[in-house]
């Protein structure tokens, strides 16, 4: 089984960052590390737009919204 | 005159303390070729004044976005005597990220901690001094939207200036293993005078540990010999870190940044609340909410619509001279009253009076005549950006706009360009594709919102649709309104795929809370981006018009007693008013451009005539309806009063339905007007993308129309 991403998780549900999947392109990997999106961070699922894409996450004390495609990227263990 | 340059997050309350320190003494432009907003003012202080720079708001300082990329070659270049990094109190940890770049730089840096205020309200307590200690440098609180701490900000930074406080950041340390590489590298990298003149070692250590492309060539290029050697030690040191910490050399130096970061927050923060924003999560669970959020949003993008053009170019408040006006109408009436006073010289000097009249006149009259729409589209997208709602609007929307290549912001400048179907004008249109951070999507947003049904359509597809269509005028408009969203998605994918490529940006984006916007800081946002457009669109707009009008004007037919025996064919001699200019406008070039054309657009369905009335029609779509009527020799036809030229159509042998209908599609999407060319020009950044959009347009809108024809001409249409 694969890991988990961000992906797969729905509203409500709590997870620790793990890492930024590898051979992400370095523009994508750097804009969200920039964001905060490194590992052992905790973050939280806020909610899903209407159309079930972008998702907004809460982490670090701030809200993010990111698109589907690029939460993949991000390898979470649920809380 | 010494110089600051203000950095910061966007959302860190940058442009309010911006406002404060330089009042209204300020002026907005681009950064050279890039769409990049520059803002700049100059602050008073004791009878010194100090020049600001409000650098383009940013999360970080790598080399993957224009924006991050002009404030920090800004801060490398021009050499600000002082680096004002502005901090959110009550977002910390991740404003320091930041902050601790600036530091890497070797920048001379003060921090101003912003919203206090909110912070506290929220339980974080942020022990200022504490910071100042940590960091090296000094540390102000302010409260931008109230204006408090405005004036020991600018004192401690004149003392900065004057180099009476010490802001020499600390060192940034990032763990003894990469510390040691950074170290290494900064050493090498001393060894070279022409990098060092420029860059702080540390900083370029560091870069070319994270694998930074600008700066790696930078280095090649002025490193000279010493380029490989340094380029090579770097390679090995990645490896190094990537070996020792089992991870990419730039996750683990952006992870230690955050460290550093979080090591400050937890010396100088206490936490004496839940520090959630309780206002703005109530309000996102109704407006983001999956049945409710789109309602809402309809509502408030329809309501940005109608106020926008009901304030500016419908509702009648400004009183003036006993009666009221709409702001739009109440500029034309002062054109109006211009083009009386020069009356008088139109027996006298003919060409004259119509140069001054016609493309002088007319062209600054044109060119103001947009300021209504303009400044109140900037002030109620500014209010409802600077609200946080902007970036809501992208939430929601952007599923199902990414497919098309565009994203969830780019709705708000197809609905200002008339993507609603009642109205609406591409100036503005374009210009509010500044709420795009990303280049890419802001530059497709701009090249299809044209293609949406503006206001100056719309008197061009009434003429039509009443000439031929009498009895489905509704459902005419609905499919015109369904076809033009149909070739702006399909435009947008095409370029996106074709034209525009590359790795699109990552639709990362914060989602700030919810603030008041502040009422000073939004009349001189929107004053100074209308007065921008004044400036820099409105010159290029008066020439063009100065052109269109010698091309519509010269060569003047000879009398018309002499007329060549090619025109004698179409005036008879002794011709009405209304003939004589027909036929000086078929002998004009436009007229000769259009006769050129006519085996070409034939396959189109258009005759000279129509490739006249299109010529005009770049000045502005609704100038199709009055061109036509002049050059079918009908006289002035008014846009608003076309039965007369709707009848002549409808009765006119050489027209059918199926020629009306093509007619209108070509207007809708070929070559935007050029007052949108123009803003184009300003807003792209280059002549490039305008001279682009209108070949493109216009090749698409030929295509479309040759299809629709032939296609028409093939299933036994239009033929009476």
């Amino acid at each position: 089984m694969s890991t988990k991403t961000l992906f797969d998780l729905v509203s409500g549900d709590r997870a620790r960052i793990v890492r930024i999947r590898g051979g992400s392109a370095p523009g994508l990997r750097q804009r969200l590390l920039d964001m905060g999106i490194t590992r052992g961070t905790e973050l939280l699922v806020e909610r899903h737009a209407p159309l079930g894409d972008p998702v907004e996450i809460s982490l670090k004390g701030y809200s993010l919204a990111l698109r589907m495609n690029e939460a993949r990227h991000i390898e979470i263990e649920e809380l | 005159m010494a110089g600051i340059a203000i950095a910061g997050n966007p959302n860190a309350g940058k442009t309010s303390l911006f406002n404060h320190l330089t009042g209204a003494a300020q002026s907005v432009g681009n950064y050279p070729g890039v769409t990049v907003e520059r803002k700049e003012g100059v602050a008073r202080f004791n009878g010194r004044r100090v020049s600001v720079v409000d650098l383009p708001g940013t999360y970080s300082l790598t080399a993957y976005s224009q924006e991050e990329l002009v404030a920090r070659n800004f801060i490398i270049e021009d050499g600000p005597d002082l680096v004002v990094d502005v901090l959110d109190a009550s977002n910390l940890e991740r404003h320091l990220y930041l902050a601790i770049q600036i530091m890497e730089m070797g920048a001379p840096l003060l921090l101003a901690l912003n919203m206090v205020d909110v912070a506290k309200r929220r339980g974080i307590q942020v022990d200022h001094a504490k910071l100042s200690e940590l960091l090296g440098v000094p540390v102000v609180p302010t409260v931008g939207s109230k204006g408090t701490g405005i004036k020991e900000l600018l004192q401690r930074c004149i003392e900065a200036i004057d180099g009476k406080v010490a802001v020499s950041p600390r060192a940034v340390t990032y763990g003894h293993e990469v510390d040691e590489e950074v170290d290494t590298l900064a050493e090498l990298a001393t060894g070279v005078p022409l990098l060092v003149a420029r860059y702080s070692p540390r900083w370029l250590a560091v870069k070319l540990l994270e694998g930074d492309p600008e700066v790696e060539k930078k280095v090649a290029e002025l490193g000279g010999e010493a380029a490989p050697a340094l380029l090579e030690a770097a390679r090995k040191a990645v490896k190094a870190i990537e070996r020792h910490c089992g991870d990419d050399c730039s996750t683990v130096i952006a992870e230690r940044r955050y460290g550093y970061a979080a090591g400050i927050m937890r010396e100088c923060v206490t936490l004496t609340g839940e520090a959630r924003e309780m206002n703005t999560d109530r309000i996102d669970r109704i407006v983001c909410n999956r049945f409710l959020g789109p309602l809402i949003l309809v509502g408030v993008v329809a309501a940005l619509f109608f106020t926008v053009f009901k304030v500016s170019t419908e509702w009648a408040w400004v009183p003036w001279f006993g009666g009221w006006y709409a702001p739009v109408d109440w500029v034309e009436w002062f054109f109006e009253r211009l083009a009386d006073a020069v009356a008088g010289l139109e027996p006298r000097a003919p060409i004259l009076h119509s140069l001054i009249s016609d493309a002088l006149i007319a062209g600054v009259g044109g060119v103001l005549g947009f300021v209504p729409l303009i400044f109140t589209m900037f002030l109620l997208i500014s209010a409802l950006e600077d609200s946080g709602y902007i970036a809501r609007v992208a939430f929601i929307l952007d599923r199902v706009l990414q497919t098309f290549g565009l994203q969830g912001k780019s709705i708000l400048a197809m609905i200002v360009s008339g993507g609603l179907g009642a109205g609406g004008c591409a100036v503005p249109g374009v210009l509010a594709t500044r709420t795009l951070r990303e280049e890419k999507d802001r530059l497709i947003t701009m090249l299809v919102a044209p293609f949406m049904n503006c206001g100056a359509k719309l008197p061009v597809y009434a003429m039509l649709i009443a000439a031929f269509f009498p009895h489905r005028h509704t459902q005419m408009m609905l499919l015109l309104w369904a076809f033009s969203w149909v070739v702006a998605l399909c435009a947008a994918w095409v370029l996106r795929k074709f034209v525009i490529r590359g790795e699109q940006t990552p639709f990362v984006m914060e989602l700030p809370p919810y603030h008041v916007p502040v009422l000073r800081s939004l009349l001189l946002h929107t004053w100074e981006r209308t007065w921008m457009y004044v400036k820099k669109a409105g010159t290029i707009i008066l020439a063009i018009n100065v052109l269109l009008w010698a091309l519509m004007y010269f060569p003047q037919p000879p009398d018309a007693a002499n007329v060549s025996a090619r025109f004698q064919a179409i005036v008879p001699s002794h011709a009405s008013e209304a003939e004589q200019a027909a036929n000086a406008l078929a002998h004009s070039y436009a007229g000769r451009f259009g006769r050129a054309l006519e085996p070409i657009t034939q396959y189109a369905g258009f005759d000279w005539r129509t490739n006249i009335a299109l010529v005009g029609g770049f000045m502005a779509k609704e100038v199709v309806v009055g061109t036509l009527g002049t050059v079918m020799a009908m006289g002035d036809v008014e846009p608003g009063q076309s039965e007369t030229l709707s009848q002549r159509l409808a009765g006119d042998p050489a027209w059918n339905p199926l020629k009306g209908f093509a007619l209108m599609i070509f207007v809708m999407v070929y070559a935007p007007c050029f007052v949108c060319m123009a803003v184009i020009r300003r807003e792209s950044g280059s002549w490039k993308w305008a001279l682009f959009s209108t070949a493109y347009s216009t090749i698409i809108a030929f295509v479309l129309t040759v299809l629709i024809y032939q296609g028409g001409l093939a299933l036994g249409l239009g033929i009476p």
